[in-house]
């Protein structure tokens, strides 16, 4: 019901939107929860086991009842809490878990089965017989529990995320976080104030408590206004910091845009702020009492209620009624009062007069049952004169405040049982540069939260380095006791609730630990209770205190569980806002990217890098005929492929041989200025790492190659072995993989086609084969390498990779008159198999030297990395699976990469790659067969059970193609 | 003789204006890698050939055609014409290993704070200054060159994702202004 | 979590990249037997409490020696890896 007041709305704007299909109309300023509230709607959701029907509880973000869903489709959004959705208009709201309809929920038929869904009841229900549980029972129970749904589609990736630094993070813009936000600002600190309100004044706008001689939430706007002018502070409105992680980084949810309709602003931010100290002002989160039937809908925290009343100018009820145990319940009433609701009275725990108005109040008072199932119709109080039933649409809980603790726990850390306020507190230095200060440490009236402001800033301050000066006068607020009797339970018949999300009771609390789940741990567990999506804010003190007394201890010596990162829940969209699609990881893009799609290859991923698969040509069938053509342009004409992708590192210095040298298992030092030299790279414990080539450009100038998916991998080890055993060498490298486009050019007409492109001509009988040096094309400096990975005749040609593209269609069109071409992934596999020249297909990390038949590269004369533990008598081992060539016997068998190879005692080893070869008229391979070298000549079984493929092939020498390879050295 | 065009790093057209802040391509003509080692002499000579020293971590130093970037340890990033102190030592030519992008305008510290975990505050990273950190998830030099006038070194290959990632962060922060 | 790079200062996490534990600063050297190099490279403590790790500073490529503590992830101090030191 709509009653006078309200500061958050603007009654001069109506708004409509809708719930479950009825037109609901508020006001700009309104959440749903409010309006909803306004309109009389008092039943919002079910509960998630039982299907009870539930209305609001709070005003804020721990709500466990009001989960809806918003949005439609892409902009779908469930478990959303209707008291932190600003309406705006159009706005589409769903009840959820209910069917057919919130007022008529089939599956409230789980309430009458209770009995048989208490705590651990799959541990002993639903059980015979063993198979019904996965087939039957559990999707039954599933689809009958739960919360929101998701749409199906694909969400909108609008959200985004942000990185933020300051001095000093003040979590919470109530009272406290706004005196500790204007200390720091004032003494110069860069101040980040965060809050998950729409606007600072915390608790001050939800009740009539003067500052100064101001209202308070007035006196919250004048100081953030102040706040807000100053250079040195940002101000993160609708902004939950949500948790605390190592090094005083902190996670933070925006809601940057959910209050309007979707547009161009992202929904929501997720911040990573980096902090330097921090004060957690965040508050105190009311909590109930539990009594029999205390989760009709009506039934509110009187926190809450007061906000609803001065922050939306809504009342739950007509016929309000208050039940407490600390002295909240009479400011409540004269709140409401003053606003023209009648109060149907107030009932006190407490013995003795306490409070005085012109409505009933009740001393010793106990809530013993309550009527009315959709909604508060009645109540029944037993009290020091007797007992009385009473009328009443609305019953409003004050069980008590619990400092909101939740991310002083994030690092593992306990809260502290205050006896005094009968709560937790924060234990200091639990997460270390985060001070809590104000009600988030116990301190609740007025006056302690502004000087605990003060007081925490100032430490702040004085560890960060900073003067105080200009230190805000405090200004005179309330100071009033917290006048509390811890009332935890109401022992009367009937379930009492706790946990309202996981429908958990105080029953089934007691029932675990008659089940010996004494510990908090277990009895969490064991009856859900505090793991819902609220982390049991609402129920974790309330089950402990229940816990405690079943089990014969105080609630200290209980203790309490922890508590875990995000303190509400976080969009994986936001999470990970831009991070779909191309914004899921760079892409690395080739010189010749544009040609290449342009020519209409496909282009694979090979790890970052984007490659061409292949070149179709008109009349193509399939990829085959095409990698088929293009390996016939390399054996017979000229063929020219990208590796630009291939990692470059440009090592430089007079101690730089000396430095290969220990890198490569082989020697480089050695290298003279103008060859190349292959060479192969160990880890430590004596495995290949990579292969690839160096090549001298100078006496004190390599240019070393790797592997494209190693470049990244091979640069940090060497900067890694420089930095860690030879710091002292006169040595420098840089990563020039991108500088340069370069092209293989390979096949009998390589020469010619060279000869074409080069600005002068060359001399190739000065090339010799593992030669380099400087040549010039169209003007541009540029490297010639002869080398091959095809086995033919080849060079490779470098240029700056701004002229990438433009050499690669000049050689292309050169190579195609020729009767040659482009090549790509696939023919280069084919190539290079038919040589048996080997990838990371081969060196997959288990394997060395030894088995790959390189042992002899293995300098005996200097050190190197992997060198002692190569050396070890297990990896010598004849018997070990060594590489091996493979012929497909059958002209029409296929070789697969993966498939086992099957021999006299079963596996005896497997295939790593394998290809079609048109030049030899079949299936080529390379594997690893255990005593590989000495079996050449046998005929094994291959099997791939996975493919349902198997077939004879013959064990070869590898590279079956020109062993000899003449081709490539002539 | 062979005719050979250059070709621009990124696919898309710049430079993009996106609410107040611009994302363009920067053509700093020479990018050269130089190795050096701290000492006196060369800090001396270059102060003597072109009026500025080397810088030091975090840090660009500036004459007329000419930026000194960190560019990690012993290691240095010479934008614009080499001076000839610096001859004799390692250096490799990377003017097309990285692709510049220069983002400017209001909002720009905005932008590159969606992108990048380096602390942005002018009195951490100040005009002039040069961090050696990520942009997204690749590694990236940024340079302050005014207030509000950053320069993103990243890898040629990279830089149509840059332009994208940046593109996409430009269009939220415009956006929020748009409530 | 943020790690002190010893250039360009305190970073995000996301900026480095774990090698083990710093021990792999004691190499062997040539000639040390099988057993030595197992043991190089496979056996670690497993401390609860102070430990000391090797870090990547990718960006700027600078390896580092942080001390960290296992239990409350602190991390105390960290300096530029040196040869030969542990």
């Amino acid at each position: 019901m709509r009653v006078r007041g309200g500061h958050e709305i603007d009654r001069r704007t109506p708004i409509r939107f809708t719930f479950d299909g009825r037109v609901i109309e508020g006001f700009q300023g309104d959440t749903v929860a409010s309006a909803l509230m306004a309109a009389g709607v008092r039943l919002v959701g079910r509960s998630f086991k039982y299907h009870r029907p539930r209305g609001l509880v709070t005003a804020g973000s721990d709500e466990p009842n009001a989960l809806v869903t918003t949005g439609q489709g892409a902009e779908q959004r469930p478990n959303t809490r209707a008291t932190m959705q600003e309406i705006w208009p159009g706005l589409e709201v769903q009840s959820q878990n209910r069917w057919p309809s919130l007022s008529i929920d089939a599956m409230a038929v789980n309430d009458l089965v209770s009995p048989f869904l208490g705590a651990g009841f799959y541990y002993k229900t639903f059980m015979w017989p063993r198979s019904f549980w996965e087939k039957v029972y559990e999707p039954a129970i599933r689809r009958a529990a739960g919360l929101g749904a998701l749409s199906g589609d694909s969400a909108a990736d609008r959200s985004e995320r942000a990185f933020a630094h300051c001095d000093l993070l003040v979590i919470g813009a109530g009272p406290t976080g706004l005196m500790a936000a204007l200390t720091a600002a004032r003494a110069g600190a860069d101040v980040i104030l965060a809050d998950e309100n729409t606007r600072p004044g915390g608790r001050l706008l939800s009740e009539r408590i003067e500052v100064g001689d101001e209202p308070g939430a007035e006196w919250a706007a004048r100081a953030a206004a102040e706040l807000a002018a100053m250079p040195n502070v940002r101000i993160l409105s609708r902004t939950t910091v949500t948790g605390a992680y190592d090094g005083g980084t902190f996670g933070a949810l925006e809601r940057v845009a959910l209050h309007a309709a979707p547009g161009a602003a992202p929904p929501e931010c997720f911040w990573r702020i980096a902090a330097r100290r921090a004060v957690l002002a965040a508050g105190a989160l009311e909590r109930s009492i539990a009594f029999p039937s205390n989760d009709r809908p009506g039934i509110l925290m009187a926190g809450a209620a007061r906000s609803y009343l001065h922050r939306w100018g809504v009342t739950p009820g007509k016929r309000v009624a208050i039940f407490g145990n600390n002295s909240d319940i009479y400011r409540t009433a004269k709140d409401l009062s003053a606003a023209g609701v009648e109060i149907a009275f107030v009932a006190d725990t407490r013995p003795g007069e306490s409070g005085k108005g012109d409505w009933p109040v009740f001393q010793d008072a106990r809530v013993v049952a309550t009527r009315g199932r959709r909604g508060l119709s009645g109540i029944k109080l037993d009290h020091s004169g007797g007992t009385a039933q009473l009328r009443a649409d609305a019953l409003l809980v004050a069980g008590g405040w619990n400092p909101a603790v939740h991310l002083t726990c994030h690092m593992n850390g306990r809260p502290v049982w205050d006896e005094a306020i009968a709560a937790f507190v924060p234990a200091p230095g639990a997460v270390p540069g985060l001070i809590a200060a104000g009600a988030a440490a116990g301190r609740f009236s007025t006056a302690a939260c502004l000087a605990d402001g003060v007081r925490a800033a100032g430490e702040a301050l004085e560890e960060l380095g900073y003067s105080l000066r200009g230190r805000p006068d405090l200004p005179e607020a309330e100071d009033a006791p917290y006048d509390i009797t811890p009332l935890w339970t109401v022992k009367a018949p009937g379930r009492a609730w706790l946990d309202l999300q996981n429908d958990v009771t105080t029953k089934d609390v007691r029932q675990a630990a008659q089940e010996n789940m004494t510990s908090v741990e277990h009895m969490k567990r064991y009856t859900t209770q505090g793991m819902a999506t609220d982390q049991g804010k609402g129920s974790n003190v309330q089950a402990l205190a229940v816990l405690a007394d079943a089990t014969g201890r105080g609630i200290a010596a209980t203790g309490t569980t922890t508590f875990r990162p995000p303190y509400v829940p976080v969009p994986i969209g936001a999470m990970g806002a831009g991070a779909r699609g191309e914004g899921f990881a760079p892409r690395r893009l080739s010189p010749t990217h544009a040609a290449c799609v342009a020519r209409g290859a496909p282009m694979i991923e090979a790890g970052l890098w984007m490659r061409p698969s292949y070149f179709p040509r008109d009349g193509e069938r399939d990829w085959r005929e095409s990698c088929d053509r293009e390996v016939g342009h390399v054996r017979h004409a000229a063929g020219v492929a990208d590796v630009s992708t291939l990692g470059k590192i440009d090592v430089q210095g007079p101690d730089a041989g000396r430095f290969l040298d220990f890198v490569y298992a082989n020697g480089m030092s050695g290298l003279a200025p103008g060859r190349v030299r292959y060479g192969l790279m160990l880890r430590e414990d004596g495995h290949v790492m990579d292969d690839g080539t160096a090549a001298r450009l100078g006496d004190a100038h390599f240019l070393v190659s790797t592997t494209t998916a190693a470049a990244a991998q091979v640069m940090a080890h060497m900067e890694f072995v420089q930095q860690a055993y030879l710091p002292d060498l006169d040595v420098a490298f840089s990563s020039v993989t991108d500088a340069w486009a370069q092209f293989a050019v390979a096949g009998p007409r390589a020469r010619d086609l060279l000869d074409r492109v080069l600005d002068r001509p060359v001399s190739w009988d000065g090339w010799p084969f593992m030669s380099c040096g400087d040549v010039s094309v169209g003007g541009v400096p540029g490297r010639l390498f002869r080398i091959s990975f095809s086995g033919e005749l080849g060079y490779e040609i470098a240029v700056p990779a701004r002229y990438g593209g433009a050499l690669f269609e000049a050689l292309v069109a050169r190579a195609e008159d020729m009767g040659g071409g482009a090549y790509g992934m696939e023919a280069m596999n084919v190539l290079r198999l038919e040589k048996g020249f080997l990838t990371h297909a081969e060196m997959h990390g288990r394997v060395t030297a030894f088995d790959i038949g390189l042992q002899g590269m293995l300098s005996a004369k200097k050190d190197f990395i992997g060198k002692g533990a190569a050396a070890r008598p297990g990896l010598l081992d004849a018997t070990r699976e060594r590489l091996v060539g493979l012929r497909a016997v059958e002209p029409e068998d296929r070789i697969v990469a993966g498939a086992h190879l099957f021999g006299e005692t079963g596996s005896e080893g497997y295939v790593t790659s394998a290809g079609f070869s048109p030049t030899l008229g079949g299936f080529i391979g390379l594997g690893f067969l255990r005593n590989g070298p000495e079996r050449y000549g046998e005929r094994l079984i291959l099997k791939d059970r996975l493919r349902r493929i198997e077939a004879k092939v013959d064990v070869v020498a590898p590279g079956p193609f020109d062993p000899e390879g003449g081709r490539m050295r002539g | 003789m062979v005719e050979l065009m250059a070709q621009s790093p990124v696919s898309s057209r710049l430079p993009l204006e996106i609410g107040g802040v611009t994302l363009a391509l920067a053509e700093p003509g020479r990018v050269t890698w130089v190795a050096v080692r701290d000492d006196g002499a060369l800090a001396s000579a270059l102060e003597e050939e072109v009026g500025c020293g080397l810088p030091t971590a975090l840090r660009s130093t500036t004459a007329s055609g000419l930026r000194l970037v960190w560019h990690g340890p012993g290691q240095v990033l010479a934008i614009g014409a080499l001076p000839s102190a610096l001859a004799g030592l390692p250096m490799t030519d990377q003017s097309d290993g990285f692709a510049c992008l220069a983002l400017s305008g209001h909002g720009a510290r905005d932008v590159l704070a969606r992108l990048t975990p380096v602390d942005l505050r002018g009195h951490v990273f100040p005009v002039d200054g040069a961090a050696r950190t990520l942009l997204g998830h690749m590694t990236a030099t940024l340079i302050r060159e005014g207030d509000a006038a950053w320069l993103c070194l990243v890898p040629r290959s990279m830089a149509d994702s840059a332009v994208h990632d940046l593109t996409r962060a430009m269009e939220g922060v415009a956006g929020r202004a748009t409530l | 979590m943020r790690i002190e790079c010893p250039h360009c200062g305190e970073r995000d996490l996301r900026e480095f990249t774990y090698r083990g534990h710093a021990l792999a600063l004691s190499r062997p050297s040539e000639g040390a037997s099988a057993e030595e190099w197992d043991d190089f490279l496979h056996n670690r403590d497993n401390p609860a409490g102070a430990t000391q790790d090797l870090w990547r500073h990718d960006p700027c490529g600078a390896w580092l020696v942080a001390e960290r503590s296992t239990t409350t992830h602190q991390v105390r101090a960290t300096r530029a890896v040196r040869g030969g030191e542990a």
